[in-house]
């Protein structure tokens, strides 16, 4: 179990992190969402011990990374953004290396090294320097090199960034099963991603935790939970069909599509029933109708959308005092 | 295996994957011949000795090993594999002195290459091989002083030009205090002051050590030295960590 109680961290006056407490457990994959430099790299920096927390704390399995450091940076395996590696050495030397150093040696180290080659398929990369590599594989190495310990915790920052749809498929695939008994973490701002591979998401801002839940939980507070999806064939004024419906709070129309719709329904109010027999009764020139479960998107922009608003509006509002007081 | 040795091995393997220790061997021995031959009148002078060759090792130093330790830390920094680095798990310690055991040992692999120089002077004369051999193991722990130096600069910058220039101005600052001329501008002070930045010098050490006398203290005054600035590296590393 990943334990976080009261997580600060200060760059100068900056506070990258604020007041943070969360836990992990065995078996979840924590998606760690924001926008950039909402401080999601520093948190999993403090986690893994590349930096040191101003205040609060950090256990690994009852380890406190700031006085048994060792003991933590041996159960985790750490992904760091933009996945960095020694570029003069090959493949298969950087992956011996980190084999070393994590403790292995002789037909264990060899077969750990075979197995993680196998898994993230970098065979035909073996003996290339790192260097030559493409982003693509830049990233599976870094990503090997993080799993080559089968580590109980996985800290992954960014792991598809820069991966085309296929090897991002991959990277998920080996996320989901490697994740059965670990504790994952992964940042990222693909919300598909968290859809794709979470158990639970996190959304950071100004380093306070906006909203925690599972994806699902998450896309159901978005302002579209329960809207309806409209595509009609052909020119039609839904507004007019519609018009005066308590339970309906507003019609949107698609900016590019002029015949798609989303309805969205007033609070507390299930509506799909009720759209359904309208179209029917109307004759609707309906192509096709659903329900939408709710956008993680929508969700994520208007919570940390809020956020950043009060965050800039801070400095400025104290600015306009001093001036007032000068004049 | 060690973890320090690992780290060590690593570095070392590092510098002969790209040309920088070919480069550096290469340009460290023509520059001592230079030195050697041209300046220190080796053939000239009609003595069987290495006199000449090492009196100039603290001045070829003073840029050849500084370049040899600007990447040491400023490298991993820019290139983001600190973050590799520190999050793996190993003992500071054990990173700080592999890499500079390594910086190390392509250093003193650049001063064994000089051993030509030995041979022509015990072909030419019957020179005094204790000496020669105590004046190498000054000049190696020498080498060392100026690494420990740009270790500790290194880890404070993630630009190696910053750190380069750093290493050369602090350890022109250790050579120059045992020169003459700084010590004669101070000669107004206490003798025991003038004793101590005499002291603080590499050229009085190496010097002593250079003529045969092999003083424990010398000696010493090296490791001590070494011990000190690697220590520092892992505090100034410390501190950025909580930066």
């Amino acid at each position: 179990m990943i334990e976080i109680s009261h997580l600060t961290k200060k760059f100068d006056n900056f506070t990258a992190v604020d007041d943070l407490s969360f836990k992990v457990v065995e078996g979840e994959v924590l998606g760690f969402l924001g926008p950039n430099g909402a401080g999601k790299s520093t948190t999993m920096k403090v986690i893994t011990g590349f930096l040191s927390a101003t205040h609060g704390s950090v256990t690994v399995d009852g380890h406190d990374i700031a006085t048994d450091p060792i003991a933590v940076k041996a159960l985790i395996g750490y992904l760091p953004e933009g996945a960095p590696s020694y570029p003069d050495m090959t493949t298969l030397e950087f992956l011996d290396f980190i084999a070393e150093i994590r403790g292995y040696s002789g037909e264990e180290k060899h077969r750990r090294i075979e197995k993680v080659i196998n898994d993230v398929e970098l065979r035909s990369v073996c003996h290339k320097t790192i260097d030559t590599l493409s982003k693509g594989f830049k990233r599976r190495v870094g990503l090997a090199q993080a799993i080559l310990h089968d580590p109980k915790v996985l800290i992954l920052d960014e792991p598809t960034d820069g991966l085309d749809p296929n090897q991002k498929h991959h990277v998920r695939k080996l996320i989901r099963n490697l994740a059965k008994d670990k504790i994952v973490i992964i940042s990222t701002h693909i919300l598909e991603e968290v859809s794709a591979v979470c158990t639970r998401a996190i959304i950071i801002a100004g380093g306070r935790i906006l909203a925690d839940g599972t994806p699902k939980e998450l896309e159901r507070r978005s302002a579209y939970a329960g809207a309806i999806s409209v595509q009609l064939t052909e020119e039609f004024d839904l507004r007019a069909a519609l018009v005066g419906d308590e339970d309906i709070r507003g019609i949107e129309q698609d900016e590019d599509n002029a015949r798609h719709f989303i309805l969205l329904p007033s609070a507390n109010k299930q509506i799909f029933n009720k759209v359904s027999e309208k179209a029917q009764n109307g004759h609707w020139p309906v192509a096709e109708y659903h329900l939408v479960e709710g956008l993680l998107e929508d969700y994520f922009r208007s919570v940390t959308h809020d956020s950043a608003l009060t965050r800039r509006d801070a400095p400025q509002a104290a600015s306009a005092t001093t001036t007032q007081q000068q004049v | 295996m060690n973890k320090m040795l690992i780290i060590f091995k690593r570095e070392l393997a590092g510098y002969f994957a790209t040309p920088l220790a070919y480069v550096f061997i290469v340009i460290f021995l023509v520059m001592s011949g230079i030195f050697t031959f041209d300046m220190g009148s080796f053939f000239e002078r009609g003595q069987a000795d290495l006199m000449p060759f090492f009196d100039f090792h603290p001045w070829l130093y003073l840029f050849m090993i500084p370049a040899i330790a600007m990447g040491l830390w400023a490298d991993e920094r820019k290139t983001g594999t600190i973050e590799l680095l520190m999050t793996l798990p190993v003992k500071l310690a054990d990173v700080v002195f592999g890499k500079f055991l390594a910086a190390w040992v392509l250093c003193i692999l650049a001063l064994a290459l000089t051993f030509p120089i030995w041979i022509t002077v015990n072909y030419l004369g019957n020179p005094d091989n204790g000496v020669i051999f105590a004046a190498y193991l000054g000049s190696a722990l020498m080498a060392g002083g100026f690494l420990s130096i740009g270790s500790c600069m290194s880890a404070m910058t993630r630009n190696s030009i910053v750190a380069f220039i750093l290493t050369v101005s602090i350890c022109f600052v250790f050579v120059a205090c045992g020169t003459e001329i700084v010590l004669d501008t101070v000669s107004w002070a206490p003798q025991l002051f003038i004793d101590a930045i005499a002291g603080l010098s590499f050229l009085t050490h190496f010097d002593s050590i250079s003529k045969g006398v092999l003083d424990v203290r010398d000696v010493l005054f090296f490791v001590v030295f070494i011990a000190s600035w690697l220590f520092a590296s892992a505090i100034v590393i410390e501190i950025k960590k909580a930066n």
